[in-house]
C-alpha cells in the first residue's frame, strides 16, 4: 500500500537537508517553526534550555534524546500546553508564545499525546467530528436550531468517514472510543488530529504502546502526512522507527539540543553517543589500570578456591 | 393504616411541587456533572439567589413580578460568572470544594443578621407571589379526579412547573445532540484532549456553568412561588445532594434521568413516611416514634443510594457498557 520507492516529496525533503551542517540550531531552507531561546524551570530544574531550532517544511523530523531530557516538556511549550519561562517562537513567521494551547491548535500546529487521549465514551465518529474547526454548531445560540449546522455536519462526517478508512477504522465507527485497542486509539488520535486540517502535526511517542503488527500501519501514515503536504514533528525512542521515517533528526540531552542530522548518521555522532550513554563509556584502559583489573580478578578466584577447600 | 391517604400522597409526589422544582435543579446539575464533568455541589445557591431575587424585589424594593424574575436570573448568570472564573481552571476534586463553600457562603449571607432588613435572615421573606397568582387563569376550586385533587394555586404552580421542565428537557436535548453537546461530553472526557482540537475549553466550561444554574434557578422560583416564602435553609447543601441522589437515581447524561429521578425520589419519601408514621401510629413499630419517622426515612435513602450504586450503577436510563469503559 505505501510504496518504499522514494517519493517526490521524500526527495524534496531530502534535497533540503543535502548540504547542512549537523550543528545544533542549523538554520533550514524554508522553516515552518522557528525557536529561540526557549527556556523552562521547575524549581532548581531547568527541564528546556534551547538555544535556536528549526524546523523544515514539508518535512519528517525527529526528536530524540534519552529519558529526561526534555523532549515532551519542550512540545508542550511550543504547543500551549505549559507556559515557557522565556524565549519565542514562530509558526508560519507568526509569533506563537504565550498563545493558549486551543489558538496554537486553530493556528494549524496539532499535537497528539503520548499516553493517548481517545474520549472514551464517545464513539469512534463523535471522536473525529469533535476535530472539525469552524463548526456553526459549536455556538450556543445556533446549536439549539439544527438546521443551521445540519449541512455543515454533513460535510464533516463525510471527510470523517474518509479518514477512518484511510486509518481502517472504519468498522469500528458507532463503537466507544473506550473500546478500542491501544494501537486503535493512536491511530484514532492521528486521524482526529487531521480533522483540524493542520500544517505541522506534532506526534508525541505515536509507537508508544503499539502492538508490532499496528507498527508498520502506523509508520505508512506519518510517511503519509508527508506525501500530503504536512510537516512532522514527533518525538520517538524507538531508533528503528526513527531511522525509517525522518528526513532529519534533531538531539536533545538535558534540555538542549546538542545535535543534529540526518538519520543514518547522527547515531554514529559522538555528541549523540555521549549524551546516550556517558562520555567515558569506550575509552581505551591504560597499563595500570588493566594490571589492577587482572590483579582484582584473581583476588576474587582466589578467594572463591579458599572457600570452595574450607567446605 | 389509612392506606387512601398514604396512596393518594404518594401518587401526588410523582407531579408535585417538590418533584417539579427538584427536577430542576437537577436538570442543571445534569448539564454540569452529567455532560460537561463539573462537579458543582454548590447548585443550592442558584436556586437561592432566584429565590431571593425574586422576593427582594418585589417585597422591599417593591416592583413588580416580572422585574423580580428578570432580577432572579440575572443573579443566577452573576453567580455562575463569579463562581466559574477563579475555579473553572481548576481540577474537578477542587472544584467541588470551592462550589460547596460558595454555596453556603451565600446561604450564611441570606440569613446573616446583619442583613436582616434585606433578607429577613432566617425567616426568610415572604408576601411576594401575588403577582404571579394574579396571573393564574383557573378559576377557584378543586381541579383532578378520584384521589387527585389540587387546589387552583397548586394547579397553576404545577402548569407553569411541567412547562419549564419541558422546556428544560428540550433544551437540553437540543443542545446535546448538537456539536456543542459534543464538545461538552468531550471536556467530561479529557479537556486537554479538546484544547489540542482548537477549542475553547474555559468558554464552554462557562458556559454550561450558566446554562445549568439558570435551568436550576428556575427550581428556586417554583420553590418560592409555591409555598409563598423564601427561607436560607431550605437552599442548604442537603438540597445539592438529593439533586446529585435524582442525576444519578435517573441516570447521568440523560435527557429525562433527572425528571424522572426526581418523581421516583419524592414518591419513595412520601410513600415511606406514609407507611412509616402509620406504622408507628397503629403500634406495629415501636422502636421508632412519630418524631423520629422523618430523620429515619433519609436514612433509608441513604441505604437506597449505596444500593443502586451497588446494583445499578447506571441509574435508570443509564448505558451498562459506558460505566464498563470507566472501570478500565
Amino acid at each position: 500500500m505505501h510504496a518504499e520507492t522514494t517519493t517526490d516529496r521524500k526527495a524534496a525533503a531530502l534535497a533540503a537537508f543535502k548540504d547542512l551542517a549537523h550543528d545544533p540550531g542549523v538554520a533550514k531552507p524554508d522553516p515552518i517553526l522557528v525557536v529561540d531561546n526557549v527556556v523552562r524551570r521547575f524549581g532548581g530544574l531547568t527541564a528546556v534550555d534551547v538555544k535556536h531550532v528549526e524546523v523544515q517544511r514539508g518535512s519528517i523530523t525527529a526528536l530524540i534524546g534519552p529519558n529526561g531530557a526534555g523532549k515532551t516538556t519542550f512540545f508542550n511549550q511550543l504547543t500551549g500546553f505549559d507556559t515557557a519561562d522565556s524565549g519565542q517562537w514562530t509558526f508560519n513567521g507568526r509569533n506563537m508564545n504565550g498563545v493558549p494551547a486551543h489558538k496554537v491548535a486553530r493556528a494549524g500546529m496539532v499535537r497528539t499525546f503520548q499516553l493517548t487521549k481517545a474520549l472514551s465514551k464517545l464513539t469512534v465518529l463523535e471522536n473525529m467530528r469533535l476535530g472539525a474547526q469552524k463548526q456553526r454548531g459549536e455556538n450556543f445560540w445556533r446549536a439549539l436550531v439544527p438546521a443551521i449546522w445540519r449541512g455543515q455536519e454533513d460535510e464533516i462526517t463525510e471527510r470523517a468517514e474518509e479518514l477512518l478508512v484511510r486509518f481502517k477504522l472504519d468498522a469500528k465507527r458507532d463503537d466507544f472510543a473506550g473500546s478500542l485497542s491501544g494501537g486503535q486509539r493512536k491511530l484514532l488520535e492521528m486521524a482526529r488530529a487531521l480533522m483540524v486540517q493542520p500544517e505541522l502535526v506534532m506526534l508525541d511517542e505515536p509507537m508508544a504502546g503499539v502492538n508490532p503488527a499496528l507498527t508498520q500501519s502506523l509508520l505508512g501514515h506519518v510517511k503519509d502526512l508527508r506525501e500530503q503536504g504536512m510537516t512532522v514533528l514527533f518525538v520517538e525512542h524507538d531508533m528503528d522507527m526513527v531511522r525509517d521515517i525522518s528526513d532529519w533528526v534533531v538531539v536533545m540531552a538535558q534540555g538542549a539540543v546538542i545535535a543534529e542530522g540526518p538519520p543514518d548518521t547522527i547515531m554514529s555522532d559522538e555528541r549523540v553517543i555521549d549524551a546516550y550513554l556517558g562520555a567515558h563509556h569506550d575509552a581505551p584502559l591504560d597499563e595500570s589500570e588493566l594490571a589492577e583489573q587482572l590483579h582484582e580478578a584473581e583476588q576474587a578466584l582466589e578467594a572463591e578456591f579458599e572457600e570452595e577447600t574450607k567446605k | 393504616m389509612d392506606w387512601i391517604t398514604i396512596i393518594s400522597t404518594t401518587v401526588k409526589a410523582a407531579i408535585g411541587v417538590e418533584t417539579v422544582w427538584y427536577a430542576l435543579a437537577a436538570i442543571g446539575i445534569n448539564i454540569h456533572f452529567g455532560y460537561t464533568g463539573l462537579l458543582n455541589f454548590g447548585q443550592s445557591a442558584f436556586l437561592a439567589v432566584a429565590g431571593y431575587g425574586l422576593a427582594v424585589t418585589v417585597t422591599v424594593l417593591g416592583l413588580p413580578f416580572w422585574i423580580g424574575i428578570g432580577v432572579g436570573l440575572l443573579s443566577a448568570v452573576l453567580l455562575a460568572l463569579v463562581l466559574g472564573i477563579p475555579t473553572l481552571r481548576l481540577r474537578a476534586d477542587y472544584l467541588a470544594i470551592v462550589t460547596i463553600a460558595a454555596a453556603e457562603i451565600v446561604r450564611l449571607v441570606f440569613r446573616s443578621v446583619a442583613f436582616k432588613d434585606v433578607f429577613g435572615g432566617s425567616d426568610g421573606r415572604r408576601g411576594f407571589s401575588d403577582g404571579f397568582y394574579a396571573l393564574n387563569p383557573f378559576p377557584e376550586g378543586e381541579y383532578g379526579f378520584g384521589w387527585l385533587l389540587f387546589g387552583e394555586r397548586t394547579l397553576w404552580v404545577l402548569v407553569v412547573g411541567w412547562i419549564l421542565v419541558a422546556l428544560s428537557c428540550a433544551i437540553v436535548f437540543l443542545l446535546m445532540k448538537s456539536p456543542w453537546g459534543r464538545v461538552l461530553k468531550a471536556i467530561r472526557e479529557d479537556e486537554d484532549a479538546v484544547r489540542s482540537l482548537g477549542k475553547n475549553v474555559f468558554s464552554y466550561k462557562m458556559q454550561s456553568l450558566i446554562l445549568g444554574g439558570v435551568i436550576g434557578c428556575l427550581g428556586g422560583f417554583i420553590y418560592g412561588l409555591a409555598y409563598a416564602s423564601v427561607q436560607p435553609d431550605i437552599f442548604g447543601t442537603e438540597t445539592t445532594f438529593f439533586a446529585y441522589t435524582i442525576v444519578i437515581l435517573g441516570g447521568a447524561a440523560r435527557v429525562f434521568g433527572p425528571v424522572v429521578g426526581s418523581a421516583i425520589f419524592w414518591v419513595l419519601l412520601v410513600l415511606v413516611n406514609g407507611v412509616l408514621s402509620g406504622a408507628v401510629e397503629s403500634g406495629a413499630i415501636t422502636f421508632l416514634d412519630s418524631t423520629q419517622v422523618g430523620p429515619f426515612r433519609f436514612l433509608l435513602v441513604g441505604l437506597g443510594l449505596i444500593l443502586l450504586l451497588v446494583f445499578r450503577p447506571q441509574g435508570i436510563f443509564g448505558d451498562k457498557r459506558e460505566i464498563a469503559i470507566d472501570a478500565r
